[in-house]
């Protein structure tokens, strides 16, 4: 009865039937657009940043939500409602569930839950910190990019600001072992981002400390602007 | 509403006496973690010592001067998870090894009580200890293989 877990979706031929949605560039670019963003977005907003025309997206969007790889909902953006409100608007965000296939057939998955469980029975909570602390700092180190979101966006953090000064991140690149494995792998997590902040000579961090402040949906980290602290 | 509610306990070995330097930070950050507990949604109670404000002065087992418990009482499993695991307790908890000594037994039980019911240390021990011997079951369960609450009303508290 593991319900926190994310639902491992379909065997490999579904896999492989879901990610070919994916094959079209149009598409692809409406996903990352979607999927990339906190909340909900629209047709209009979709469709601008694929460089494609409102039918256009909202066909191709519709093909993603058909595969599963976004949802809709309907909301009056307006704010109004009521009769003359006008029709509710179609909006699309990121489906919770996860894709991935790999020929041929691998295990890391598999594998890191065998190893998280060993490293929980073992308390080695702060050895994968320090671990992790220094596969962040060497990143920071040896990549080309010298800023901390860049670095974010380059390991799938999915970093956007969040109007009040933190930059937050939408997406959570150990999903499925966090749920399984909360403190240690947040923990690792933490560790991980802080070290991105502190390597490359301490250039990529600039004004930023990163946090545990966990968010609905998103990471549990936080990104908060040092000079400006509440 | 099921007329039921989710009582938790854990203990934890401190590696070192509440007063030493070790300890300090786990100690400077116990108002902040608790208020935000008494904060959250779903939250219904938590056991606190003499000193009312924390359990911390509390020992479970008199010859174990290490040894800490906490229990508490919520609403719904996903109010203490979201708790425990989606607030700022993250924080501390991410810490753990820091403060305390890693548990090679179960160290943390969940069971339903009918709404209302305030569990005392023997209870609380004992769910534990019903965990440690049988695995998780409807009397005592864990995160990670819970069990719904008891469908109808609940039974007068034993």
């Amino acid at each position: 009865m593991a319900d926190a877990v994310e639902p491992q979706v379909g065997g490999e031929d579904e896999e492989f039937t879901t990610l070919g949605v994916l094959g079209d560039p149009v598409r692809r670019a409406l996903y990352r657009f979607v999927a990339g963003r906190p909340g909900e977005s629209g047709r209009e907003a979709a469709a601008e940043a694929a460089g494609v025309s409102r039918s256009l997206a909202a066909f191709h969007l519709d093909k993603l939500v058909e595969a599963g790889l976004l949802e809709v909902s309907y909301r009056r953006l307006s704010g109004r409602s009521g009769p003359g409100a006008g029709r509710p608007a179609k909006l699309y965000r990121r489906a919770a569930g996860e894709h991935a296939v790999t020929v041929p057939p691998r295990s890391y998955g598999d594998a890191g839950r065998l190893l998280a469980e060993v490293v929980e029975q073992a308390g080695l909570d702060r050895e994968l910190q320090c671990a992790a602390h220094a596969v962040g700092a060497r990143a920071a180190d040896s990549g080309a990019e010298a800023d901390v979101l860049a670095l974010l966006r380059e390991r799938g953090y999915q970093p956007y600001a969040d109007g009040e000064g933190a930059v937050r991140l939408h997406n959570c690149p150990f999903r499925a072992l966090a749920e399984e494995f909360p403190a240690l792998v947040c923990g690792m997590n933490l560790a991980l981002v802080r070290g991105l902040l502190a390597g490359g000579g301490g250039a990529a961090a600039a004004p930023w400390s990163a946090e545990m402040d966990p968010a609905p949906g998103g990471c549990c980290v936080a990104l908060h602007s040092k000079t400006n602290s509440d | 509403m099921t007329g039921y509610q989710l009582a938790q306990v854990n203990v934890g070995h401190i590696v070192a006496p509440l007063e030493s330097p070790e300890l300090a930070d786990f100690v400077a950050n116990l108002p902040e973690i608790n208020a935000l507990a008494d904060g959250s949604p779903g939250f219904v109670w938590r056991m606190v010592d003499e000193g009312g404000a924390d359990n911390t002065m509390l020992r479970p087992d008199s010859a174990d001067r290490l040894l800490l418990l906490n229990c508490s009482v919520w609403e719904s499993l996903a109010a203490l998870r979201a708790y425990v695991y989606q607030s700022a307790h993250l924080r501390v908890l991410s810490r753990r090894r820091e403060w305390f000594v890693r548990h090679v037994e179960a160290h943390q039980a969940l069971w339903w009580v009918p709404a209302g019911h305030r569990p005392t240390v023997p209870e609380a021990t004992a769910r534990l200890a019903l965990l440690r011997e049988l695995g998780p079951t409807q009397r005592a369960f864990t995160f990670r293989e819970p069990f719904p609450a008891p469908s109808g009303e609940p039974a007068p508290t034993a």
